[in-house]
């Protein structure tokens, strides 16, 4: 269910137009323009380096920029009317180390007219019994749980999320998910950023994919990854893929990635799938998990961004 | 899973409560924080019971009634000045300020909600050194509106110092040269030490220190009973205007 768009005017919760930021000599933003949907969730990929970051701490009021315009909820977001609608979760930090977690919130929660319950929020979040705990003694999972519920107890329009989801275990994901979930289906506008590729498929409405400051990409997950399809089996490694390819229609693609790994790319139809099928039986192999699947958000993000370590 | 309302419902509190808050906790950090406690209220009652037992210092009349004056003196500063000074450094660090950035409390009700932790921690700390001095024999006198003059105006002058601090330097650094500043004030300031035992060449130069300041008004009102502490208000009051106007100018939040 969703709720639809907030009352607040239309436009787009967050618009971004030709921003550029630097740091001495460095550009870490490059002209950047983009734009995140009202209720929607936004995510936002992209290397170590690509200005993830940047371009959100501006968004939050944090970072002037260089030149370009960013609005958010169609407000320069130095505008302070506008820090009770935005709820911010930081990268890392942010909260006093000796402050115990449960007082901490309650006190976030006091500057706000109408916030959630802090005891409620952090049964959700299952940190009830770390609420006498002060934040330096939280593991790094905990912290950033505590962190989110503080972004989300304002009861926001926009939630920004830096990284939520890193160094957490997967139920602490989970948890994350449910939350950035329910924001969503309450007509909450979410932009966050990870590096993730299955939590922004799984999560967002809307996918940017940012390099070097630029959008290099960007769509739903499914308009992303496209209607391209690929066939996928495990068997011995080693096999010569030259003979397959030989037999293949032009313009198919064939790899061993890792080892023992086979992926075929092409017109994935019934014609190719015999085809295969037919190699593997001449060459004495059985394929194995044999599937055919659409290309993952990870095999776009690594085509566009490249394999380089940063 | 329990299901939460997220519906957006945004607003602002009303400005005293989001500074109530911050000030509870602030005042909640200060009260818990072992070290804090030492400067605030172990130290000044150790000097206070020490001074005024032992033949250490040779004043004239009783020792109690000169040595009460001084440590309260130093109780404000060691709260609004070294106490203030290291935690807003850490909190710098640690970016606390950038994050209640992001929240409706405005930098204006931070400050404020500072202030009034510190004035309530200073409460405390004037009920506990007055009640010890009290039993040790204590008889203050003068009008308590100078006193309370004096204890405004001497927070307002070390948390401009203070924040002056904690607003330019590494956390680290205000660690040290708070703690230090505190020890060469406790001693120059004539706190526990009469000016008078100083070279008299220094004496004036000493007199412009604002701890000095608070001292010989704490005690020309409370040991001599004495009227309007004009000269220790005017060097308090340029202190004040030079060190909170300096830390509005330079203090980097992050």
């Amino acid at each position: 269910m969703r709720a639809g768009g907030s009352a607040s005017g239309a436009g787009a919760a967050v618009e971004i137009s030709g921003l550029i930021k630097r740091y001495g000599r460095t550009i870490a933003v490059d002209g950047l323009t983009m734009a995140c949907g009202r209720g929607e969730v936004t995510a936002i990929l992209g290397p170590n380096g690509a200005g993830k970051t940047s371009t959100i701490e501006i968004c939050e009021g944090y970072r002037r920029l260089d030149a370009g315009t960013v609005r958010v909820l169609g407000l320069d977001p130095a505008d302070p009317s506008l820090r009770p609608r935005l709820g911010v979760m930081p990268q890392a930090g942010g909260v006093p180390p000796a402050a115990r977690a449960g007082e901490w919130l309650r006190v976030v929660s006091r500057f706000y007219a109408h916030p959630l319950d802090p005891g409620a929020l952090l049964d959700l979040l299952g940190l009830t019994d770390h609420a006498r705990t002060p934040y330096r003694r939280l593991s790094g999972g905990q912290q950033q749980r505590l962190s989110l519920a503080a972004a989300v107890i304002g009861r926001p329009e926009l939630v920004f999320l830096d990284e939520p989801t890193a160094g957490l275990d997967p139920q602490a994901r989970h948890a994350c998910w449910d939350v950035v979930t329910g924001l969503r289906d309450a007509g909450v506008s979410v932009v966050l950023t990870t590096h993730h590729m299955d939590e922004a498929e799984k999560l967002s409405d809307h996918v940017v994919v940012i390099d070097h400051g630029r959008v290099v990409a960007e769509g739903s997950p499914e308009t992303l990854t496209g209607a391209e399809r690929q066939l996928r089996f495990r068997a011995r490694p080693g096999l010569n893929l030259d003979e397959l390819l030989s037999a293949l229609p032009p313009g198919s693609a064939a790899k061993e990635s890792p080892a023992g790994h086979y992926i075929i790319e092409g017109q994935v139809g019934p014609q190719l799938l015999a085809t295969v099928t037919a190699w593997c039986a001449t060459e004495g192999v059985t394929a194995e998990d044999l599937s055919i699947e659409r290309r993952t958000l990870e095999d776009v993000f690594l085509e566009l961004t490249g394999r380089e370590l940063r | 899973m329990t299901t939460l309302d997220f519906s957006p419902r945004p607003g602002a509190a009303p400005l005293p409560r989001m500074v109530l808050a911050q000030a509870g906790a602030e005042a909640r950090a200060m009260l818990r924080n072992g070290e804090q406690l030492l400067l605030t209220l172990i130290i000044p009652i150790l000097l206070l019971v020490g001074f005024s037992q032992a033949a250490l210092i040779d004043v004239e009349g009783s020792r109690i009634g000169f040595v009460t004056p001084g440590i309260l003196a130093l109780a404000v500063m060691s709260t609004a000045f070294t106490g203030q000074a290291i935690a807003t450094g850490f909190e710098r660090r640690y970016g606390v300020l950038k994050r209640l950035g992001a929240t409706p409390l405005s930098r204006a009700g931070l400050l404020l909600a500072k202030t009034c932790a510190v004035i309530a921690v200073e409460i405390i700390q004037v009920v506990v050194i007055g009640a010890v001095a009290l039993a040790l024999g204590w008889s203050p006198h003068g009008n308590p509106l100078w006193v309370i003059l004096l204890v405004l105006l001497g927070t307002a002058a070390f948390s401009g110092l203070g924040l002056l601090m904690a607003g330019t330097l590494r956390a680290e650094a205000t660690l040290a040269g708070a703690n230090l500043v505190y020890l060469v004030l406790l001693g120059l300031g004539g706190v526990v030490f009469p000016l008078t035992k100083f070279p008299s060449g220094i004496q004036p130069i000493l007199e412009l220190l604002p701890i000095t300041a608070l001292t010989q008004g704490m005690r020309s009102v409370l040991e001599n009973g004495a009227g309007f502490p004009t000269g220790p208000v005017i060097v308090l009051l340029c202190w004040t205007v030079a060190g909170l106007g300096l830390a509005a100018r330079t203090f980097r939040w992050e």
